[in-house]
């Protein structure tokens, strides 16, 4: 099976500082990959270079597309979704109004209405606080909310930057099973970037381990759960 | 690194650049050297800005109207009570550092455009309020005030050239300003100046260290508005006239020109700013009669797109760029 | 009595003015969350080219409706080319680039077509039937053309996608581009409609107070206040602002202090309004939570 994305030789830097020097990793279309490590490994520039947001170099494949030197606009319509860390609602705006820029790109603006319908029906808060100023929504809620928006891009790979940042556990847990069941109904693609990383191997299918901007270990996320010196060394449990 | 030997060439620098300043007036015409006079009198007004704008992220476009209030004061204490010239300086800087204490009161109320736009209103009023004639007693109406040029209180020669009015002026007004600059610096350097940086970048953050955060902002106002209103005195002293006319929105424009061209947040930005707007004009003058301000316009806009962030900007980049790096 | 309210209507009629120029104002803010400083000398030239077609012979609704999208495609062009550049640099880098536009307009108005002070025709004659007691057919028909263009913009903000879009990219634009928003397109569009405003406006004034390249200075400010006050994220705010500050204006110098202080003590009215409301009379309060 061909693979959705294909990084090889990833560097980035801000401005003068190098954060990633070389990463190699691939991603399967349908499955969810977590990449893990400690702060400052590098994991939100990951992310943040697949949208071209920052500075890179090397190869980013999507699809058979090339990704670097696109504008972060042109990466979005490629069909990459990202719900960047801090959750980048547009806290003046309402939560309806946050859905409906996720789905300003779409064509069909009928199937666009019926997903946000969808998300409705999947967050019932955000139903209930459909006309409120996204910046009063608590954490949980503006995550949910930042979910969502993303969603109604129908990507074809979702970035999380550390959604359980901020959020409190009960609401954290009812999250990850809402993406678990989104990944497998609607076959979205999901890379996962988590400071938690027993959630996020929970969850993913595959894991990347990152060490000060490369690639330090991969491997399915049940072996290096079951492998007690990857998780003291590296995940410190 | 060769720290003793970088310091021993800061130091020769030092001293050439006192003794070339300290010669200047005497090799070049009186009128130059009333333009240096002014040079000098607008970077004290710049920095102050700079010290609300630049450090402490408040907005002013206003600071025309602590300029002139300086001036006014000063003019009003040497014509109507006979104050010497020298004594007018502190007179004035208590005067503005009061009213500028006060505007920052509400001014805590506003950010960005807001407080623009408050700033803006008290520059647009101060010449209205200097011609009305209810005032004209004290303040000369529209005619304003005429002073006298204090004349050197010994007789100096220099190659040939006379130590006269405006060369005294110099060097009373070089004093002047590299004692405010020293004022500035001592001031900024410190727990002050990160206090107001910080203020600037993370206000909850601020106050959840403990900085008393309407009282920090509204003391920078008040010395911001001292050193420009010191400035503004000493314009008096130099100008030897002021008149509503002179004071109006467009010096508070130049201000904030001064301020970004030097560059935000930096003192020795200000000497820049103050070139700037003190010959620029001139030059798109020679440039071209017929659209001068359009010329100068058009060197704005060019300068911001190479230095975006003014003189010091950068400087400072340049300086990161040259300087070998150091291992990682 | 009589004397009073004919106070008020004129301010009402300056309103109408102001109005216009804050809600160009409110346009640029809304897409770029930067105030234009030059909103009022580009006007002014919008104005001057109007003027010149119609001395060309061309009849004066095609010379409105030509200047109106020459301004637009101006306003666009001086985003793209002129502050693209400096699209990410600080805040006060940008102000002094508008305060070099304001500077070159200015000059371009008066080399181009002098500084002789010229009339300029209004479309709506004197004797129409818009003509009323109180109001002249002018008054009447800028306020007409000033409500449209209110209701127009105000639907292309509140309900079309594009108008969303360029909310959304002057608030957050790192956001904005995740959505997959154009940004640098967003705040290019949000020019050129602020200039096409601005030219309506220019053409709504220069029949009262005649045409030369200073003719918006005073207005400009009177323009920002009013959309300070109406709150300048609201564009019907910033139309009743203009009222008000119109009207404001014309009873301090009728009945309080004279024409020489009524900028001042308008100026100090319309600051201390704004300490006790800060977002203004009907801007919404943004509420962030730490």
């Amino acid at each position: 099976m061909p693979k959705l994305l294909e990084v090889s030789g990833l560097c980035a830097s801000y401005g003068a500082t190098q954060v990633l020097h070389g990463l190699d990793f691939a991603l399967e279309t349908g499955h969810i990959t977590a990449i893990l490590g400690a702060n400052g490994a590098g994991k939100t520039t990951t992310l943040r270079a697949l949208c071209q947001v920052v500075k890179t170099s090397g190869s980013i494949v999507l699809d058979g597309t090339q990704v670097v030197g696109k504008s972060t606009e042109s990466v979005v319509r490629m069909g990459v979704a990202q719900v960047p860390d801090g959750r980048g609602t547009f806290t003046g705006l309402t939560v309806e109004e946050n859905l409906r820029l996720g789905g300003y790109t779409r064509a069909n603006k009928a199937e666009a209405a019926a997903d946000m319908a969808r998300m409705f029906a999947r967050f019932p808060i955000l139903k209930e606080r459909r006309h409120q100023q996204a910046g009063t929504l608590s954490g949980g809620e503006q995550q949910m909310l930042a979910i969502s928006r993303a969603l109604m891009l129908r990507p074809r790979l979702l970035l999380l930057d550390e959604p359980s940042f901020g959020v409190a556990p009960l609401v954290v847990a009812e999250i990850f099973r809402i993406l678990r069941s989104i990944n497998q109904e609607d076959r979205v693609s999901m890379l996962l970037v988590e400071q938690n990383a027993s959630l996020a191997l929970d969850l993913a299918d595959h894991a990347y381990l990152l060490e000060t901007g490369r690639v330090a270990l991969s491997g399915p996320s049940e072996a290096i759960k079951n492998d007690e010196s990857v998780r003291r060394a590296y995940l410190g449990y | 690194m060769n720290g003793a030997a970088d310091r021993k060439w800061v130091w020769i620098g030092a001293v050439a650049l006192a003794a070339a300043l300290l010669v200047l007036p005497f090799l070049v015409k009186n009128y130059r050297v009333f333009q240096f006079n002014l040079v000098l009198v607008y970077a004290v007004a710049i920095l102050g800005l700079n010290i609300l704008t630049g450090f402490n992220g408040q907005f002013s476009l206003g600071h025309g109207a602590f300029y002139a209030f300086g001036a006014y004061a000063a003019a009003i204490l040497m014509s109507l009570y006979g104050v010497p010239y020298w004594l007018t300086l502190p007179g004035a800087f208590a005067f503005c550092f009061v009213f500028g204490f006060l505007v920052g009161f509400p001014a805590l109320r506003l950010a960005g455009h807001f407080l623009a736009l408050a700033t803006f209103a008290l520059a647009m009023a101060v010449p209205q309020l200097l011609k009305y004639k209810r005032l004209e007693g004290l303040t000369g109406g529209v005619q304003g005030i005429v002073l006298n040029k204090p004349e050197p209180p010994f007789e100096f020669a220099l190659f040939g050239q006379p130590l006269s009015s405006d060369r005294w002026l110099y060097f009373f007004t070089l004093f002047v300003t590299a004692l405010m600059f020293l004022l500035a610096w001592n001031l900024l350097r410190g727990r002050v100046g990160r206090a107001l940086i910080a203020i600037r970048d993370h206000p909850i953050a601020a106050t959840a260290m403990g900085i008393n955060l309407p009282m920090f902002k509204s003391l920078t106002f008040g010395v911001s508005a001292g050193f420009t209103g010191l400035a503004g005195a000493l314009g008096a002293i130099v100008v030897a006239f002021v008149s509503p006319d002179s004071f109006t929105f467009s010096l508070s424009i130049f201000l904030l020109v001064g301020v970004v061209v030097g560059g935000l947040a930096s003192i020795p930005g200000a000497i820049f700013g103050a070139l700037f707007i003190q010959f620029v004009p001139n030059l798109a003058d020679e440039i071209s009669k017929a659209a001068p301000s359009a010329i100068y316009g058009a060197m704005l806009i060019l300068l911001m797109y190479l230095l975006p962030n003014g003189v010091m900007g950068g400087l400072r980049g340049l300086w990161a760029r040259l300087r070998p790096k150091t291992a990682d | 009595m009589e004397g009073f309210l004919l106070q008020v209507f004129a301010g009402l009629a300056n309103g109408i003015i102001y109005g216009s120029v804050a809600l160009a104002l409110v346009m640029i803010f809304q897409a770029t969350h930067h105030i234009n400083f030059a909103q009022g000398e580009m006007a002014t030239f919008s104005t001057f080219v109007a003027w010149w077609l119609m001395q060309q012979g061309w009849p004066y609704w095609g010379a409105f409706f030509f200047t109106v999208a020459v301004s637009f495609a101006g306003g666009l062009l001086v985003q793209r080319i002129i502050l693209r550049p400096i699209e990410k640099a600080p805040v006060l880098t940008n102000v002094l680039v508008f305060i070099g536009l304001l500077l070159i307009f200015n000059a371009l108005s008066g080399w181009l077509f002098d500084f002789t002070v010229k009339a300029f025709d209004s479309p709506f004659a004197k004797d129409s039937f818009l003509e009323t007691k109180y109001f002249s057919a002018h008054q009447v028909g800028s306020a007409g053309v000033l409500v449209v263009m209110l209701l127009l913009l105000f639907a292309f903000f509140r309900f079309t996608p594009i108008g969303l879009a360029m909310r959304a990219a002057a608030q957050n634009p790192d956001s904005a581009r995740l959505v997959g928003i154009r940004v640098s397109w967003m705040l290019g569009l949000g020019w050129g409609l602020a200039a096409a405003i601005g030219a309506v406006a220019g053409m709504m004034v220069a029949p009262v107070v005649f045409l030369d390249p200073n003719m918006m200075g005073g207005i400009l400010l009177y323009g920002f206040a009013a959309a300070l006050l109406g709150g300048v994220d609201n564009p019907v705010g910033a139309v009743i602002g203009g009222f008000i500050v119109g009207v404001l204006e014309n009873l301090l110098g009728a009945y309080v202090i004279g024409t020489e202080l009524k900028l001042t003590v308008a100026l100090v009215l319309i600051v201390a309004t704004l300490t006790l409301k800060p977002a203004g009379l009907f801007g919404k309060k943004v509420v962030v939570r730490v």
